[in-house]
């Protein structure tokens, strides 16, 4: 059917072609002839070939062209005419006897521009009798383009100031009525093709009409290239009267469309200074008109404007149409309020950034629109308010800025949790970025306020959904945010601590293992500067001591207890320990330690999570100066006693000789026992023989000898660090009896363990060599 | 052959010629076998006066009974062709009867003449005013000339001239105001006007002002009602809207318009209508028809536009 239809099309216009063609043909001769009457024939009957109503617009372009081509030389012949003595006034009329209305008016239009040129009537005269003849054409198609040649042929001959059309009785005025009246009625007939032919062709009619939609707004080119529409003209008769066209036509497509022409011909000095006329249209508009497109584009406009350093005063003014616009448009969308709002945010940004009191202004307006209903779960209106929210982050790349509007936080109370969080994540993403430093506690409530989708659970339900890869990545963002608060007062640095921990303690249980550790490392970051600073500083303020630090991040340890991560928990007193050690704080470390060891004993039981802890536990304990014999006997003695209750004995021999290295401390004199590291190794000693002997038993073949080579190294260690206990004897039957082990009739092969023992000795080597260079007794 | 042909041929050639002949206007006149001929214009009230010369052909002398001129105005029904009804007659003995020899001029005048009625071709009637010579002969019949002229009266322009404005329509359909400026037009005059749409609620595909002629001739049971439509000039191309108004201007000029002719001496009468038509896309038609009053203004220069 409907290929059919372009293929009929396709004969119609060809046909039309060629009876033009033909018609011309002997228009051509009539011209050539100078025979009035035969051009006037032909040339009636060639324009005859537009009276089909059988073309689409694109179509009947076409033909047209074609016509207009042909029409020139026509006007030339008229001209050379009037030259030879015919009167213009007798070519107007005669041109008039022709019977078909169409070919008659593109006649008229033609004969008119002659008869303009030759001033022997005023322009203006020539110019209401064209405009007004032209109403015969009410078929719109065809109304359009004779209005349209019209305007073509007339361009050249308005009034207009400087021109040479212009005198007493014609006014640029007079060029302003005219093209005003030619733009109303062609607007009429635009905005009337909708109404014509079957409804179920409605779609394709309003695709061909947007095709002629620039024949319609040329008209307002026009206008804005007559010179003598100044800023006066423009704001008294101009403007309103293509206004109450716009408005009165009622026609959605043309409405927006000669809006958006007219904010995009006429330059932005006149859109300022008409700026409430212009936007007193916008809320008369038919509901359905993309309004908030439009008011972006001006928006832009004068944006743009401003940027180019024109002084741009439009905020008030646009808020309130915007306001207006909103109440006329009854059931415009969530998603358009914010668009709308969005836009003049964007416009406010660029034109006045130092007004944060516009910005709340629009935040608090959007906050009104949006108040008494239910939180927001339109796709497309969460999206806008995530882009109105982070539009003053992008400018000011401060989250300072934001936290100062006090309407931010309200809108953001409509978001639904999910668009929630993602405002969050935008919000820690800039200050990321900006590397923004949130340098009071009031700042940090405001901020965690704003982020709480991520510090806390806002739906219950949403839980489920969420994909355990996004909810690490958003906790670990908001670890790195708490990173990032910082004080250098330390009084509101502590506040700070303070303010985190309220917040994150409502977190549950899914977030504290991500959000506790980073505010502990922040509270001992403090307790150390604490600690570097003078005494009498630090001694002056009691309110913040490391003491008084050191009492919160037990607490907020504690709160781990309940998930339970005793591992966690474990590691961060370990950390706390190692940081009272650092403040001299023996009781305080003592007490760490305490809380780890009761964790170690009593919640850790997985025997690879002891291994992991035991040695976590060694190795901090071996940094600790700060305790005396008496509490360091006790806590090594402890860690010993861990070390050799392990479960698997090559476990137990690792944390056995590891467990040598708490008695002897380089930097200190105090820790130098070496009774005790040799006792630790022996005993290593002795349990690795004994996995020795259970292989023996259990596979038949021995054992790694791994474990021993292992001990001959801190045999090593302890040695150079002359330890006299250990003596070359020692090492050298140590050697003995991994080789007699590793050659014996039931040694496994074991590269690993035979590349290690070659290093090993090779490092003996060496230090013997090294030592003998130096000439020191061996 | 010679001879045939002169045994047919008159025995004289009547020839007349008006006083004023160069300088009157001469308009074209369409003669019953279809040719044109220009023949001189006159209007009432004017002296008809001239010469009529007769010349015997070739010598011969020209016995006659008496020789007459007259000036005839005549009415011709077609249905009633080739008689013809006098309603004008005068007659004037140019020559008592004798012999004519050699040429021989009459001068004649028919002075103020009363001539009411212009010339007119209709289509079932016709009023022609002819001189008659006449050269009355015994046994060998008369001899017959006769000479066309035309006559065409002029108005001045009509005292009260009102225009026509009327408001029409079928309930709910349509509803149309229209206004033409005058109800008396001249032959050159213009007509403007504008139609105004009060209620459209049918698909109009054009509107078209008629000037139509309608010729009456006879009377009671025997009228005969002749109308022709002599102008079709398309005003509106397409559908209006509610609000509209559509602008006429229609130039009579260029159509062949004769006055209205109320009543031609019970014989015959011409008026002139028009008539507004409405095409829906249907092709239903829907029309108004009015009557204007055609005159003849004098012949001065016209202002066109």
């Amino acid at each position: 059917m409907i290929a059919d239809g372009v293929e009929d099309e396709e004969k119609w216009l060809s046909a039309g072609i060629a009876g033009l063609q033909q018609n011309a043909f002997y228009m051509h001769r009539a011209l050539d002839s100078n025979n009035l009457k035969d051009a006037l024939k032909y040339s009636a009957q060639m324009l005859s070939e537009l009276r089909t109503s059988r073309l689409s617009p694109h179509k009947y372009y076409e033909l047209y062209m074609r016509a207009f081509d042909e029409l020139r030389k026509l006007e030339l012949f008229f001209k050379e005419e009037t030259s030879r003595g015919c009167s213009i006034v007798e070519l107007y009329e005669l041109v008039q006897h022709a019977g078909n209305i169409l070919p008659r008016l593109y006649l008229l239009c033609t004969v008119g521009s002659v008869y303009i040129k030759s001033k022997e009537a005023p322009a203006k005269d020539v110019l209401k009798d064209l405009v007004e003849m032209c109403r015969g054409i009410q078929h719109p198609l065809r109304g359009l383009f004779l209005r349209s040649y019209l305007s073509q042929v007339s361009r050249d001959k308005l009034p207009d100031i400087g021109s040479e059309y212009e005198g007493d009785a014609d006014t640029v005025m007079d060029a302003v009525e005219f093209v005003l009246q030619n733009f109303t009625e062609m607007n009429k007939l635009w905005v009337r093709m909708q109404h014509q032919g079957p409804n179920r062709e409605k779609e394709k009619r309003e695709k061909e009409r947007s095709e002629l939609r620039d024949l319609v707004g040329k008209n307002l080119h026009v206008l804005s290239q007559i010179e003598g529409v100044d800023l006066e003209m423009y704001k008294k008769i101009v403007l309103p009267r293509v206004l109450e066209q716009v408005v009165n036509c009622k026609d959605e497509l043309a409405q927006y469309y000669l809006m958006d022409c007219i904010i995009q011909v006429f330059p932005d000095e006149y859109h300022l200074q008409t700026l409430e006329t212009l936007l007193n249209a916008c809320p008369q508009l038919q509901p359905s008109v993309d309004v908030k497109t439009v008011l972006a584009r001006l928006m832009e406009r004068l944006s743009n404007y401003a940027a180019s350093g024109a002084e741009v005063k439009a905020f008030a003014k646009l808020n309130n149409a915007i306001g207006k616009v909103i109440e006329a448009q009854d059931n415009m969308p969530i998603a358009g309020v914010v668009t709308l709002y969005a836009s003049l945010l964007t416009f406010t940004l660029q034109v006045h950034p130092d007004r944060l009191d516009y910005i709340d202004q629009i935040l608090g307006a959007c906050v009104k629109k949006l108040s008494g209903k239910e939180k927001l779960d339109d796709r497309q209106a969460t999206k806008q308010i995530v882009a109105l929210l982070s539009a003053p982050l992008e400018k000011y790349k401060d989250i300072d800025t934001a936290l100062k509007l006090s309407n931010y936080p309200r809108v953001m109370e409509y978001l639904n949790a999910r668009t929630n969080k993602e405002m969050a994540n935008v919000i820690i993403q800039n200050i990321m970025k900006n590397k923004t430093c949130i340098s009071t506690a009031e700042k940090v409530d405001a901020l965690f306020e704003l982020i709480k989708g991520l510090i806390r659970d806002l739906d219950e339900d949403l839980h489920d959904e969420l994909d355990e890869e996004d909810f690490k990545e958003e906790q670990n963002s908001v670890a790195r945010l708490i990173q990032m608060l910082h004080s250098d007062d330390p009084e509101e640095m502590s506040k700070i601590i303070h303010t985190v921990r309220k917040h994150i303690l409502t977190g549950g249980r899914q977030r504290l293992p991500f959000t506790v550790p980073p505010l502990i490392f922040s509270s001992l970051k403090l307790v150390r500067r604490l600690e570097g600073q003078d005494e009498s500083v630090s001694g002056n303020d009691a309110s913040t001591t490391p003491k008084k630090i050191f009492q919160i991040v037990t607490q907020i340890i504690e709160s781990l207890s309940s998930i339970p991560v005793p591992e966690l928990a474990l590691g961060l007193y370990l950390q706390c320990a190692e940081a009272a050690n650092d403040c001299d704080l023996e009781p305080v470390a003592y007490e760490f330690f305490t809380q780890a060891y009761i964790l170690y004993e009593e919640e850790i039981t997985d025997s690879k999570s002891q291994v992991t802890c035991i040695h976590l536990i060694i190795g901090t304990l071996q940094r600790m100066h700060v305790f005396g014999v008496e509490n360091r006997d006790a806590l090594t003695h402890k860690a010993t006693g861990y070390s050799a209750k392990l479960l698997k004995k090559p476990d137990q021999c690792r944390a056995v000789y590891a467990c040598s290295h708490l008695f002897w401390l380089d930097e200190h004199d105090r820790i130098r026992d070496g009774e005790r590291v040799l006792l630790c190794l022996k005993r290593a000693l002795r349990i690795a023989n004994a996995v020795q002997q259970m292989a023996n038993a259990t596979r038949g073949s021995g054992g790694s000898v791994v474990l021993f080579i292992e001990i001959l190294n801190k045999y090593l260690y302890f040695y150079e660090k002359g330890v006299s206990q250990i003596t070359v004897e020692s090492i050298q039957d140590l050697i003995e009896l991994i080789r007699s082990e590793m050659n014996g009739e039931n040694a496994p092969s074991d590269p690993a363990a035979d590349a290690f023992l070659a290093s090993t000795l090779r490092y003996i080597q060496f230090q013997k060599e090294k030592r003998w260079c130096s000439g020191g007794e061996i | 052959m010679n001879y045939i042909i002169g045994a047919f041929k008159p025995a004289c050639n009547i020839s007349v010629t008006f006083s004023d002949g160069k300088s009157r206007k001469q308009v074209a006149l369409k003669k019953e076998n279809g040719q044109t001929v220009m023949v001189p214009l006159f209007q009432s009230q004017e002296t008809i006066s001239g010469k009529i010369s007769v010349e015997p052909v070739s010598g011969k002398k020209v016995e006659h009974n008496g020789i007459k001129v007259e000036l005839l105005g005549q009415i011709e029904m077609y249905f009633d062709r080739g008689n013809f009804y006098d309603f004008t007659s005068l007659v004037r003995e140019l020559d008592v009867p004798g012999e004519i020899y050699e040429r021989k001029t009459f001068p004649f005048e028919f002075s103020t003449v009363e001539m009411p009625y212009e010339t007119y071709n209709g289509v079932n009637v016709r009023l022609r005013y002819v001189l008659k010579v006449t050269i009355s002969r015994g046994y060998a019949g008369s001899i017959v000339q006769y000479q066309d002229f035309v006559v065409r009266n002029y108005s001045p322009p009509p005292s009260i001239n009102n225009s026509i404005k009327m408001e029409v329509g079928i309930e709910d359909c349509l509803h149309i105001e229209f206004e033409y400026n005058k109800s008396k037009y001249h032959l050159k005059d213009v007509i403007i006007g504008k139609i105004y749409f009060l209620l459209v609620r049918i698909k109009i595909k054009n509107m078209d002002l008629e000037i139509r002629r309608r010729e009456s001739t006879g009377s009671g049971s025997n009228t005969h009602v002749e109308t022709e439509t002599l102008a079709k000039f398309e005003l509106m191309d397409g559908a209006p809207v509610r609000g509209e108004s559509i602008p006429i201007r229609l130039f009579l000029s260029p159509y062949e318009l004769t006055p209205t002719y109320r009543n031609i001496n019970n014989k015959f009468s011409v008026k002139y209508y028009l008539n507004l038509v409405l095409v829906d896309e249907e092709d239903r038609r829907y029309f108004k028809q009015q009557e204007i009053t055609m005159y003849r203004l004098g012949e001065t220069p016209e202002a066109t536009l």
